[in-house]
């Protein structure tokens, strides 16, 4: 499985891509694997606050139902108004075409309790 | 938890396993899509080596059916195949099933994995309530695996493995046979709305029958199949699932069940509160729904129709060939047959659902 080093990670597979005080967030390729064929995503709206281990959103597979939580606080600024209609994307591009949304952060010190990518593989291992 | 005799199998095809009715079995190997599209398309190969089966013979084995099952029994021939289902004195139901003739005196009762030993304690007591003496029980769950082969390749490539003609075994007819050398029941049935066939085989036989069937039929597209495509396949038709559209609070007349049913057959267990609840008239219905918007139905949400809770949904999903979401519901008498408006209630959303005719695909 591919967890690309320039991202960060946290214990509810999503994943966090930081480009100053912007950062996109989606799930991991561990979390499209363990869900299965992507079926149903349902995002918040640009401007809605997010607010760090609160859900934001729920993906559904054909066999089941996950929230997804917010990895850090800010506010949402863009939406991939793609996923709802293709949310297949999840499964076969979870770091790129799926992205989720953008956020500006409130407080990018919040980035600096998240996984690096090899700490990442190690927590799922052990899990 | 329970394994059947295929689960190394699963494992080594990289299958991933759940929990189902006390057994630890597949849901999905490459994917629930792709698998459910493989047995609509080509063939797909299942495990239910978990069912049931039990025997029910003896000179007063006919008797003794006709008065524990809803369906008529009488009107079946040697060889054939009956859906039918038990219910207890109530109208609810305690299963659901398939029975074998293999004579006037010698059953096999095919069911739930999950209700063996509740449905083999249900037959027993019976003939305590009745003069049924001269008759044999027997569970019979542990000597058999079952797999079935579904899709529209199903017939060519059974041919390959077998000196039985398939073409001649009809639709909920069965043959005794060799598959691949084994010895085997061959039954053209399923669970998928397909053509196809299950086989039971003796559990010591069950990998060699596995791998024969996938190496026939590899080649042309046929793919080991989970539980998750399972479900899928048949609520597209709309068949029932114990626990779901089938339970004891449920009369099976309500379940769109009532084509098993045969009220005038002569007394059987549960017959007079069915008769009683047809003529009171039936307080609900199960219908089939399809959302007009996106989102899934699932199990228990509610359904609603100007706010109101008027039902809730027994079985919902994504339909993989509709591409649309699904359910099976249960609601009141009067607005399962109105044209008011519905809706699925999922999550905080009141998501616009139309009523369609059954099956769904």
């Amino acid at each position: 499985m591919d967890f690309p080093e320039e991202l960060k990670y946290t214990e509810e597979h999503e994943w966090v891509l930081v480009e100053g005080e912007i950062a996109a967030i989606g799930i991991t390729e561990f979390a499209q694997d363990q869900l299965g064929d992507v079926v149903f995503v349902e995002l918040p709206e640009v401007g809605d606050k997010l607010v760090a281990g609160k859900t934001f959103g729920v993906v559904e597979s054909v066999k089941a139902v996950s929230d997804i939580y917010s990895p850090v606080n800010g506010e949402v600024i863009e939406i991939n108004d793609e996923l709802p209609d293709e949310p297949e994307v999840l499964n076969t591009s979870p770091y790129e075409d799926g992205w989720m949304l953008k956020l500006r952060l409130s407080n990018p010190d919040e980035l600096d309790a998240l996984m690096d990518a090899a700490a990442y593989q190690e927590f799922i291992e052990q899990d | 938890m329970k394994k059947t005799v295929l689960n190394q199998l699963h494992h080594q095809a990289g299958a991933r396993m759940v929990e189902f009715g006390g057994w630890e079995m597949p849901v999905q190997y490459a994917g629930v899509i792709a698998e459910h599209m493989a047995v609509r398309e080509t063939a797909g190969l299942f495990d239910v080596s978990h069912m049931g089966e039990i025997e029910v013979s003896g000179p007063q084995a006919f008797d003794f059916l006709q008065y524990a099952t809803t369906n008529d029994v009488a009107g079946l021939v040697d060889g054939q195949v009956q859906y039918t289902a038990l219910c207890y004195p109530n109208g609810g139901v305690v299963d659901d099933l398939t029975l074998y003739r293999f004579a006037a005196d010698n059953y096999l009762l095919c069911v739930n994995a999950a209700n063996i030993d509740k449905d083999f304690a249900w037959l027993q007591s019976l003939p305590a309530d009745s003069d049924f003496s001269a008759l044999t029980l027997i569970n019979r769950s542990a000597e058999y695996a079952q797999i079935a082969l579904q899709g529209p390749l199903s017939e060519s490539i059974l041919a390959e493995l077998t000196d039985t003609d398939p073409g001649a075994i009809k639709y909920y007819h069965f043959a005794e046979g060799e598959v691949a050398g084994i010895p085997t029941i061959i039954s053209r049935t399923g669970y998928t709305g397909e053509d196809g066939f299950e086989f039971y085989c003796p559990v010591a036989e069950a990998v060699n029958l596995w791998q024969a069937l996938m190496d026939a039929g590899t080649p042309s597209g046929l793919v080991p199949t989970g539980l998750g495509a399972r479900d899928t396949l048949r609520l597209e038709k709309a068949y029932a699932l114990y626990g779901h559209e089938i339970t004891a609070e449920i009369l099976p007349l309500e379940a769109r069940l009532a084509w098993i049913v045969k009220l005038n057959k002569g007394d059987f267990v549960g017959r007079r509160a069915l008769l009683e609840a047809k003529k009171a008239g039936l307080k609900r219905k199960m219908i089939g729904l399809k959302l007009t918007e996106s989102g899934v139905p699932r199990e228990s949400y509610p359904v609603l129709c100007d706010g109101c809770e008027v039902g809730y949904v027994s079985s919902g999903t994504m339909s993989p060939c509709l591409r649309q979401g699904i359910a099976l519901a249960l609601v009141e008498a009067e607005i399962a047959d109105g044209t008011q408006p519905l809706q699925i209630g999922i999550r905080k959303r009141h998501v616009a659902a139309e009523r369609v005719k059954l099956p769904f695909v």
